[in-house]
């Protein structure tokens, strides 16, 4: 039993098998599409922000640019290099790719959640979810995907029998493993705020505004969720694994036509993939905005597809929001990158899931929550500063002495 | 059902443990771990266990096989090694040895215990049905934790104890001679 799912429960006719298979479909159709309008829609509205017109020649408003782009890479020549690992070269870019689809089985892509409800509706006469399976660990299987992502990445750049790429993908390989970490453990708040790792169980537990893991877990695991999660995608301010401008392409520099249009694909999939994620386990999914009981309802309008119009309102802000990163933000340096990561937001989510969990006991005791929150912070503080004074001893120690690796 | 699953994920995770010991590539190799790994994991699930599958693919496929593919690439080791050198006389007999030691410990374990596998009594449906409903969603990461967190607090406890010192022994065996002191040496050795 992988998911509970009510359509898999009891016997499974031909009617659910066939909705399953539907189900599929349409999240791979929608996930293709999505991806070639999130390519136009960053040239547009990149070009807006920088005073140009980008793409205008194909379709209307450019909308057809990255069809375009798609067919010419298909048709381009696919090149192995000679010193190239063939077998590992040919795997990679499947390997980054498989698992930005993945992540899609896991989102509450839409459903019924008014009034307590836990998001089924009724499809062709048969009770279901509007996502693809809904397993009991949810959010851990995210982060088995994204830990997964890495080897595509990795042997992309090893396999190309070249140092350029090699370094490229050493390079990414790091930043992505290092915010990995930062990444689970800003989850870790909503985890212990809503109860559940299921993707719909967090989705039902965020009714209202004020159960927005967002304001419930004190909107700071959602900066550190939001900065790891965009280090993990190679996203600008992070793209060193890219930059274009200053390094020498990165781990896919020996790749063309297909292949490489693979690797493009993937990264704009989960760039749409991270946005659901992040609209699903802080802003309540297709949980419509809700404040002290009232309600902003637009399922008259809208009817059963209510979840969903909220679900891609909320995906579109953040899509914005990461096509605004790139055009506002100077990218990092390597340094700062790891800095940023290991002595930053590590330590900090790590800090702030303590003081939440002190909360939550104090909750569960009865304890005065003014006392709790006071002594959580001076303690915080504390070790902030016991860290922050390692940190300038090691400095200190590494002027003196050298770099010691 | 259970059977099938089990012959296709069994088929994965020896095909896997083959590859690690007879691919000539220290690459291909750790990606054929990589596949005993996903096997395991999906007999977890088989088992009812998706905690621990979700955890097996990100420790060990996400992070451990991960750090060996960096050692293995940093290293500049991934060369095809030539598999008729022996470096060590003494080794393969050694390896045969423990090899056939070990799959002979295997089955006697599993003859001797042999009737721990026999199926228990089957429940009334009635009692099961008292017994299993409502099915809790994450019963399975609850108990766990209860586990960990409660009768076994203190084991769990030394083994991160265990990691810590283990990460800290690492750092100063790694570390250089100190380079301040080799400078001084240095300068003193120099002709003036």
């Amino acid at each position: 039993m992988i998911g509970l799912d009510p359509l898999l429960i009891g016997g499974i006719t031909l009617g659910d098998v066939l909705i399953v298979l539907l189900k599929v479909l349409v999240i791979f159709v929608v996930g293709l599409v999505g991806t070639m309008l999130m390519v136009w829609f960053e040239r547009k509205v990149i070009s807006g922000m920088q005073n140009r017109i980008g793409p205008n020649k194909a379709g209307p408003f450019g909308i057809l640019q990255t069809l375009a782009d798609g067919i010419k890479l298909f048709f381009k020549e696919d090149l192995i290099p000679d010193q190239a690992n063939r077998f590992v070269f040919k795997l990679a870019p499947y390997l980054a790719f498989v698992p930005a689809f993945l992540v899609w089985a896991v989102i509450p892509l839409g459903g019924d959640f008014s009034n307590g409800k836990d998001g089924t509706i009724v499809l062709f006469g048969h009770a279901t979810k509007l996502q693809l399976a809904d397993p009991p660990i949810g959010v851990l299987l995210l982060l088995a995907l994204s830990s997964i992502a890495v080897y595509g990445i990795m042997l992309a750049g090893w396999s190309s029998g070249s140092k350029y790429p090699l370094l490229g993908s050493v390079r990414a390989s790091a930043q992505m493993v290092s915010y990995e970490a930062a990444l689970g453990l800003s989850l870790a708040g909503v985890i212990l705020v809503t109860g559940t790792l299921s993707t719909n169980g967090i989705v039902t537990a965020q009714s209202s505004f004020s159960k927005w893991s967002l304001v419930a877990t004190g909107f700071l695991p959602f900066v550190m969720f939001l900065v790891s999660a965009t280090a993990e995608l190679n996203r600008p301010p992070f793209d060193l694994v890219e930059a274009e401008q200053e390094l020498v392409g990165g781990f896919n520099t020996e790749y063309s036509s297909i292949r490489f249009a693979l690797f493009f694909l993937a990264e704009f999939m989960n760039t749409i993939t991270m946005s659901g994620v992040i609209v699903t386990l802080f802003f309540g999914g297709p949980q419509p905005i809700s404040v002290n009981g009232h309600t902003l309802d637009i399922s008259p309008v809208f009817g059963p597809f209510t979840g969903t119009i909220w679900f891609i309102l909320k995906l579109l802000v953040f899509l914005y929001i990461y096509v605004w990163f790139r055009a506002t933000l100077p990218r990092l340096r390597y340094d700062q990158l790891m800095n940023l990561g290991w002595k930053v937001l590590i330590p900090v989510s790590l800090g702030w899931f303590m003081l939440l969990a002190a909360f939550r006991i104090g909750q569960d005791q009865g304890w005065n929550r003014w006392v709790v929150g006071i002594i959580g912070i001076v303690v915080l503080v504390a070790a902030g500063s016991l860290l922050m004074l390692a940190n300038r001893v090691s400095a200190r120690n590494r002027d003196r002495e050298g770099v010691m690796f | 059902m259970e059977l099938v699953v089990f012959i296709i994920a069994g088929a994965m995770v020896i095909g896997g443990a083959l590859g690690v010991i007879i691919r000539s590539h220290p690459v291909h190799c750790a990606l054929s771990l990589v596949l005993t790994l996903f096997g395991i994991a999906v007999l977890f699930i088989a088992q009812n266990a998706q905690f621990l599958a979700a955890v097996q693919v990100i420790v060990y496929a996400g992070a451990i096989v991960v750090l060996f593919l960096f050692v293995i690439m940093l290293l500049g080791v991934d060369q095809a090694e030539d598999l008729r050198i022996e470096p060590f006389k003494i080794q393969r007999p050694l390896a045969a040895v423990v090899g056939v030691g070990i799959v002979g410990l295997i089955i006697t374990a599993a003859i001797t215990s042999r009737n721990a596998f026999t199926p228990k009594p089957a429940v009334s449906p009635a009692v099961a049905a008292a017994t299993t409903n409502p099915p809790l969603h994450d019963e399975n990461i609850r108990q766990l934790a209860r586990d960990l967190f409660s009768d076994h607090v203190f084991a769990f406890e030394l083994t991160s104890v265990l990691l810590v010192i283990a990460v800290v022994g690492t750092v100063l065996l790694a570390r250089r001679p100190d380079r301040a002191q080799a400078v001084t040496t240095d300068a003193r050795k120099a002709p003036v």
